[in-house]
């Protein structure tokens, strides 16, 4: 079995009053493709945010390829890193936005040379190159000097996806990638992300796509209310769930 | 083109001629109207250009006399300073108040407050009278001893006062101004750089700055045409702007009128310069933000041309 990539222990966050995640545990290998499942407001999102620090946990801690996420630990304590440290923490994942996030006022290129040479000092050329090799590989080598309003919303998406595998992230979390998008758009950016997923990169998919949670997932989890109820392979959890939660579920989006 | 692929008649016009002709409707109101201003408008500029009382020969003399270049090259330059400095600091003052923390937020909250209380010209001849408050400026241990200090009307002069006192009162309006600049650009923008791990403060410069100056043009364009015309104020602190030296040769020789429209088409020229300047300035921000970039004004003749040539 290969090593483990993210760690999730016992997390627990809230805000204000409303407590959105009540001890999530979770589990990523090396290499390995995690579908999370789960109805509105059950804690997706929240989950995927903590684990780049865009949200801080109130309990529990987070680990990527055995490094806490925004703590230092010494003996007992853990002491919350400066902004910088967590900026240079977060070069190491890859965020996928639901409405891709691009920064409309550059260029394509632009977009995917920006933290390559901001965040990890590479020179501009070098992140050129590496940016025109990437949208080669999502299928957009001539949109290089485009700007991203230009584009289709399938397109933006695969571009955000380029963009996000320009830092080499040892991890990639996505957000719910085509719930933005025109139903006959979905299939190009499943099909990118089915590519990333057979080349070994780990990954973390918040979908409602099943089908595609069925085909690409090595571990499928589904989430209701702030707790993971099920999780392990496709062919259990959606084909013979054994929680009644998750059943209700599977009824409604099948 | 098209009209030989149609086979049938549309129905309602099968008994029309093969042509048919378009009558415009006519609106007799409106030219009536359009009529009588164009007669006041050219009544107004036949007075303008007759009448005694405007002495154009006076006008003449003094547009492009040295004086008066030198003066419009003063007005300028409070201009500018005033306009680099006061937005710099405003955009130092907009980040404060956006910041977490409550002591920069304070302060920068009640700069604002306090500047916007005071008329520019109370602020202006508060500076002039600086030296009366404090006569030094020192460098030195605050509270503690002075190591260094200097005359402070000797070290401002009455220049660096008045661009003082315009940069101060400028930056409490484009503080706002930027702050609102900032509010506008989409949160999910700088959690995009966050995600990215971009360093907080080229963040600020390369993703949030220029998407906000999309908000912040129109209003800034406002504010520096204002501070142009502003400038004029410094006058009561005999700075020789445009404003003090007309009035200055007017006093020696009493031809009021002519010399206010010297200044009044100084005035007129530099915020049509400066207009023009803004258009680009913000054709230039608008890049990426919709389909197709609007076109330049050339582009815009151009076009128009070409249609006619066309139709
Ligand atoms: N910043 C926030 N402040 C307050 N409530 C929030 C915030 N973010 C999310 N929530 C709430 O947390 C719950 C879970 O949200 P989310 O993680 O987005 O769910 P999901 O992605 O599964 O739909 C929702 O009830 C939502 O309203
Ligand atoms: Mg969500």
């Amino acid at each position: 079995m290969s090593a483990v990539m993210v760690d999730v222990h016992g997390v627990h966050k809230s805000f204000g009053p409303l407590e959105v995640l009540r001890g999530v545990d979770l589990l990523v290998r090396a290499g390995e493709v995690t579908v999370i499942l789960g109805p509105s407001g059950s804690g997706k999102s929240t989950l995927l945010r903590t684990i780049n620090h865009l949200e801080k946990v109130n309990r529990g801690w987070i680990s990527i390829d055995g490094e806490l996420i925004g703590y230092r630990r010494s003996g007992n304590k853990l002491h919350e890193l400066k902004e910088k440290d967590v900026l240079r923490q977060r070069t190491n994942i890859g965020f996928v936005f639901q409405n891709f996030n691009l920064f409309p006022h550059l260029t394509v290129l632009d977009n995917l040379v920006e933290a390559p040479v901001s965040a990890l000092r590479r020179p501009r050329r070098e992140a050129e190159e590496t940016a025109r090799r990437l949208l080669d590989r999502v299928g957009l080598a001539d949109k290089a000097d485009t700007y991203p309003r230009q584009l289709s919303g399938g397109q933006q998406q695969r571009v955000a996806i380029a963009r996000a595998l320009a830092l080499e992230p040892k991890v990639l979390l996505f957000d719910e990638p085509t719930s933005a998008l025109d139903p006959e758009l979905v299939g190009e950016v499943l099909d990118v992300i089915k590519d990333l997923a057979e080349s070994g990169t780990t990954m973390i998919v918040v979908t409602h796509e099943i089908g595609f949670a069925r085909e690409v997932a090595d571990t499928v989890v589904f989430m209701d209310g702030g707790v993971v109820v099920e999780q392990g392979p496709p062919s259990a959890v959606l084909d013979n769930p054994r929680q009644e939660r998750t059943r209700a579920f599977l009824s409604k989006v099948l | 083109m098209s009209s030989d692929t149609i086979t049938e008649p549309v129905p309602q016009l099968a008994e029309a001629p093969a042509e048919l002709k378009v009558v415009p409707a006519r609106h007799y109101a409106r030219w009536a109207a359009g009529g009588i201003v164009i007669v006041l408008v050219a009544q107004f500029i036949h007075g303008l250009a007759t009448n005694p009382v405007w002495e154009w020969n006076v006008f003449r003399d003094y547009f492009l006399s040295e004086t008066i270049v030198q003066a419009v090259w003063v007005t300028l330059q409070l201009t500018a300073y005033a306009t680099v400095l006061g937005f710099l600091l405003g955009t130092v003052l907009a980040f404060m108040r956006l910041s977490r923390s409550p002591v920069l937020s304070t302060v920068a909250r009640t700069y604002i407050w306090i500047f916007r209380s005071i008329p520019m010209i109370v602020q202006l001849v508060f500076w002039f009278n600086l030296s009366a408050l404090y006569e030094e400026l020192g460098v030195g241990i605050p509270f503690g001893p002075v190591f260094w200090s200097v005359d402070s009307n000797a070290l401002i002069g009455t220049i660096g006062a008045a661009v003082i006192g315009l940069t101060l009162h400028q930056a409490a309006y484009a503080a706002e101004i930027v702050r609102g600049g900032v509010l506008s650009v989409d949160h999910g923008q700088l959690e995009a750089a966050a995600a990215l791990g971009i360093p907080r403060l080229r963040q600020i410069r390369r993703i949030v700055l220029p998407q906000a100056m999309r908000a912040i043009l129109p209003t800034a364009g406002n504010e520096i045409i204002g501070l142009l015309k502003g400038t004029s104020v410094v006058y009561v602190m005999s700075i020789g702007e445009l404003f003090y030296q007309v009035q200055v040769i007017y006093g020696r020789n009493g031809r009021v009128i002519p010399l206010l429209l010297v200044a009044t088409a100084w005035y007129v020229v530099l915020t049509s310069l400066l207009s023009v300047a803004q258009y680009y300035v913000e054709r230039r921000y608008a890049r990426g933000a919709d389909r197709t970039p609007p076109p330049t004004p050339l582009q815009r003749l151009r076009r128009r041309f070409v249609t006619k040539e066309i139709s």
